[in-house]
């Protein structure tokens, strides 16, 4: 079957079979790798990606059921060089290790903060709740969202910045 | 979060304010994952690469009676579909295991655990290949399966590995540390005795990246390159050219970044060795990647210990001498991960961070009709179990004394004078200031006023627990006269090269799986050449572009592979002084160091940069004899000792009297891993150990029926924290440098995960104990905590 989106602002049409996943859509077929695939049972949340602004899980979603609906994956965080706050955030407050959750996490962070720009640890830890990272606790990820509220606004190529 | 600085600034302590090396930078590999462009293996698409997919046992223990591939084949897209017979026909239906058994790739006479695997399809998509394993017909004839290990050495027990010659039962090894008469006369004199069995159950470390490979082999050059999750690249190196009879030299492993390993990337997995039979039998790349039910059913379990333990102490609480049995569950081949003289890995750590006067143990392994594995899952080699045993026993000590858990410690814990530290089962632990760092942590949590709280809510009827617990770790093995694996000596390379611009490339045998080793040993570089950690690349996990090791688990790629690091950069400052004599005219014994150059002792205006060095060696300076004409070094490290990093955790929570739901309310954390590099990172896991924590004793498990039905087999069963279950961390530190390591450091990668269930399972009991609770197994689910309200024995996992 043919199905049409917007992924990342780009409109794409392609065929499919009925049956394909939109994690695997995303991977396999639109080669954008920084979706992860993590249980198939929707209990990890490693594949969030919004649809429509919203997180889904997109190893639950069918491709098909993407189709007409726009799509934002970790590569369409960031605006050229310039990095989402909630990257940064990550970045700034080890809010990642391995990475493989980041995509997900960072997404529904996004999400979050779309919402509700100023969230508390509860909201925070809410929203991510069905996602699971096994590096860092959390506690670093609720600060990274924070960081992420209290600085909206990140300056071009803040993420050039070299180490402190 | 609290961070408590309790030393006075310390030259070598890593926190010091520097301008260049130790200390809190982001982490240089960041970038990359944050725009979702990291490089796992499941992203490595290569032209032409085919897809496979297991069939896998759905039953235990089972005669094959056959197997019929016609219809698979016969299926749309697929290629290949290949049996334990056609591996027999290449000698690869067995594989050698780290543990000097071995385990089946394919199964070719009798199913042994449910989820082994029995056929590989090899098709054009993942979908085709997942398909076709619907169609393969497979005859089984089922037999009783053991999945007691407490019935695995009864009489009659059914034989799990009756393939072996003359074997007639299930036992593997027995094993013993310590001295039995001594620590036997001890208790036989003692004021008091407290004995438990203690259960730390099958659990598995679930990486968010499950495993897999591509592998591609070139048939004209007969050459081997295999993209792998793999944590220990060059061991596999060697191991998959044993196996395979591939030349090493034609094999390259490449481990790109990876998705979490926690241990359970340390193996070698049928589906790794199938990736690359397909390869060699289609001619083309051949990608597999297990499903989450594989993982949590074939590759690498955790734990799976029955200890019987026993404490004996004077009646005013001087802990005098333990002891133990330990019936270990190893499954179905015995594939456990560990130093090959140490079946039961580092286990007789369990004296724990006492003074104790005698000690011994004996582990007994097994098998079972379960998943292969046992050494993996962040327990520096089975010292998790030895933890937890000490400190349960020393919890019961202190109920049974009627004093408090935290006191009693205190008066047992090795002094810092007695470093190095003798145990009465033969390690030496290298340096400790106990005390400090659990006063440190009663100081953080307020320990007398949780107390005081607890006791205003027991009057109420409240059910607050309070959990101590004090661990030493033996971690960074290890000296190759006490250690190896299957042969070869645990230890690690660092290669180190000084651009002529000043910039630097060091390449490390360890793989990072999320620890950070691009930041940390950058850092290691930074300060000991003095150029800035920005201009430094660590590169790792391609066995082409680095020296080798042994890889990254039971915490030893700082004490290891970051010693090496450290060495091999002061070869190369060694060297620069050299050079650096020869460009400023003077003698070599006349220059002086401060980070980043070599200056004229009493001339601190005439000397020579690490850049302008590197310029000179590569460039034209006439050097002095016997030294070439670069910048570079290289180093092979050999521990004397294993390190022992230490640590004081409190643990509180909230148990609901009407439901048996357990709340980590706080968790208090001191860790001392001595020379800290990136305290950062170090908080980072730390913080990820202690959520381990949490799940092992309150949620993780990987149970069976009967029948040998794994009932952890998904993410809906087998219960991961999430944000909701655990607390915000409060962490804190001491720092006791290691003696016998180049920097002082001890690594931590898995300290919280070693000591942390004991504080939370102590705190449950504590909890429990108005109600005449005095000890529980994990994990502390509700209907088990109920099951422990209510006066009846935890129910059965």
């Amino acid at each position: 079957m043919q199905i049409s989106m917007t992924v990342n602002g780009d409109e794409i049409t392609r065929a499919v079979e009925p049956r394909v996943l939109l994690v695997h859509f995303i991977r396999d077929e639109l080669r954008l790798t920084g979706t992860h695939w993590g249980c198939d049972t929707s209990n990890c949340g490693t594949c969030v990606v919004l649809m429509d602004g919203v997180p889904v899980k997109s190893c639950t979603v069918l491709a098909a059921m993407a189709d007409g609906h726009a799509i934002t994956t970790v590569e369409g965080l960031a605006t050229g060089a310039t990095l989402d706050p909630v990257q940064q955030g990550f970045m700034e407050e080890h809010g990642l290790q391995c990475g493989f959750c980041t995509p997900g996490m960072m997404l529904t962070a996004r999400a979050l903060l779309d919402r509700n720009p100023h969230p508390d640890d509860t909201e925070i830890r809410e929203a991510i709740s069905g996602q699971i990272c096994r590096c860092t606790g959390y506690a670093t990820i609720v600060r990274s969202v924070k960081w992420a509220a209290d600085h909206p606004v990140v300056a071009e190529d803040a993420e050039e910045e070299v180490p402190a | 979060m609290t961070i408590t600085e309790t030393h006075a600034p310390n030259p070598a302590a890593g926190d010091a304010d520097r301008p260049i090396g130790y200390g809190r930078i982001q982490r240089k590999e960041d970038p990359r994952f944050v725009r979702g462009k990291g490089h796992y293996v499941d992203d490595i698409v290569l032209p032409g690469m085919l897809h496979g997919a297991i069939l896998r046992s759905p039953v235990a223990h089972a005669r094959l009676v056959s197997i019929d591939t016609t219809r698979a084949l016969a299926h749309p897209g697929v290629v290949a579909v290949i049996t334990g017979k056609d591996l027999l026909g290449l000698k690869l239906a067995w594989a050698p295991t780290l543990s000097a058994d071995v385990q089946a790739v394919l199964v070719t006479d009798k199913v042994r655990f449910q989820g082994q695997e029995v056929a590989f399809v090899i098709a054009e998509d993942r979908y085709a290949a997942r398909d076709a394993l619907e169609l393969i017909d497979v005859d089984y004839d089922v037999l009783t399966p053991v999945i007691d290990a407490r019935r695995a050495l009864d009489p009659g027990a059914p034989v799990i590995r009756d393939e072996i010659e003359g074997r007639t039962d299930n036992h593997i090894f027995d094993w013993e540390a310590g001295n039995a008469a001594e620590t036997d006369a001890v208790f036989a004199t003692a004021d008091v005795i407290v004995k438990q069995e203690i259960v730390y159950p099958r659990s598995h470390p679930a990486p968010m990246e499950t495993c897999g490979a591509v592998a591609d082999f070139e048939p004209i050059e007969g050459a081997l390159t295999l993209y792998e999750t793999s944590q220990a690249p060059h061991a596999h190196r060697t191991l998959f050219a044993i196996v395979s009879g591939i030349p090493e030299h034609k094999i390259r492993i490449v481990s790109p970044d990876i998705g979490g390993g926690f241990g359970n990337k340390v193996g070698i997995y049928p589906g790794y060795i199938l990736a690359v039979v397909g390869s060699i039998v289609t001619g083309r790349p051949v990608k597999w990647v297990e499903d989450r039910s594989e993982n949590l059913m074939s590759t690498s379990f955790a734990r799976d210990y029955i200890m019987q333990g026993e404490i004996a102490a004077t009646k005013d609480g001087k802990i005098l001498a333990v002891r133990t049995n330990v019936l270990a569950d190893h499954g179905a081949f015995n594939a456990t991960a560990q130093p090959t003289k140490y079946p039961a890995g580092f286990f007789h750590i369990f004296t724990g961070s006492y003074d104790i006067q005698a000690a011994h143990c004996k582990v007994t392994g097994v098998y079972t009709n379960k998943a292969p594995g046992g050494v993996a899952y962040a327990c520096s080699f089975r010292v998790t179990e030895a933890v937890l045993l000490i400190e349960r026993l020393v919890d019961m000590l202190a109920h049974k004394l009627e004093v408090d858990p935290a006191e009693l410690r205190l008066k047992n814990l090795i002094k810092p004078e007695q470093f190095p530290y003798k145990n009465k089962t033969g390690w030496e632990y290298d340096s400790g200031d106990y005390e400090r760092a659990l006063r440190l942590s009663m100081e953080i949590a307020g320990y007398d006023d949780l107390r005081r709280e607890q006791k205003e809510k027991r009057a109420r009827g409240e059910l607050m627990g309070i959990g101590v617990s004090f661990f030493t770790e033996t971690v960074g093995a290890g000296p190759r006269k006490h250690m190896d694996i299957v042969g070869l000596g645990m230890a690690d390379g660092a290669e180190l090269r000084i651009h002529p611009t000043g910039k630097a490339v060091v390449r490390i045998s360890v793989q990072s799986q999320g620890q950070g080793h691009e930041t940390t040993f950058a850092q290691i570089v930074a300060e000991e050449i003095g150029i800035p950690p920005e201009d430094i690349d660590v590169v790792h996990g391609d066995t082409d572009q680095t020296p080798f090791g042994l890889g990254t688990y039971g915490s030893r790629s700082t004490p290891v592979s970051g010693a090496a690091v450290a060495l091999v950069a002061r070869k190369v400052r060694e060297k620069a002084k050299f050079i650096a004599a020869a460009m400023l005219e003077t003698r070599p014994e006349d220059l002086e160091w401060e980070k980043g150059r070599w200056f004229v002792k009493g001339d601190p205006s005439v000397g020579k940069t690490i850049a302008e060095i590197a310029m000179g060696a590569h460039g034209t300076v006439a050097l002095p004899e016997g030294i070439d004409g670069n910048l570079d070094a290289e180093v092979t490290y050999d521990p004397p000792n294993l390190t022992f990093p230490f640590g004081a955790y409190i643990c509180v929570v909230d148990v609901d009297p009407g439901t048996g739901h357990v709340k980590v309310r706080r968790f208090i954390a001191v860790d001392d891993c001595g020379t800290r590099i990136n305290p950062m990172i170090i908080e980072g896991q730390v913080h990820g150990g202690l959520t381990d924590g949490v799940g092992m004793a309150l949620m993780q498990f990987i149970g069976f029926d009967e029948a040998g039905n794994n009932l952890g087999g998904s993410f809906m069963d087998y219960l991961i924290p999430t944000a909701m279950e655990v607390p915000n961390w409060e962490t804190g530190f001491t720092v006791t440098p290691s003696p016998h390591h180049p920097i002082g450091a001890k690594g931590v990668g898995e300290s919280a995960t070693v000591g942390s269930p004991p504080a939370i399972l102590n705190a449950v009991v504590d909890a429990l104990s108005p109600l005449g609770v005095t000890h529980m197994d994990i994990p502390c689910t509700p209907a088990r905590v109920w099951a422990a309200m209510q006066g009846r024995a935890t129910p059965p996992i």
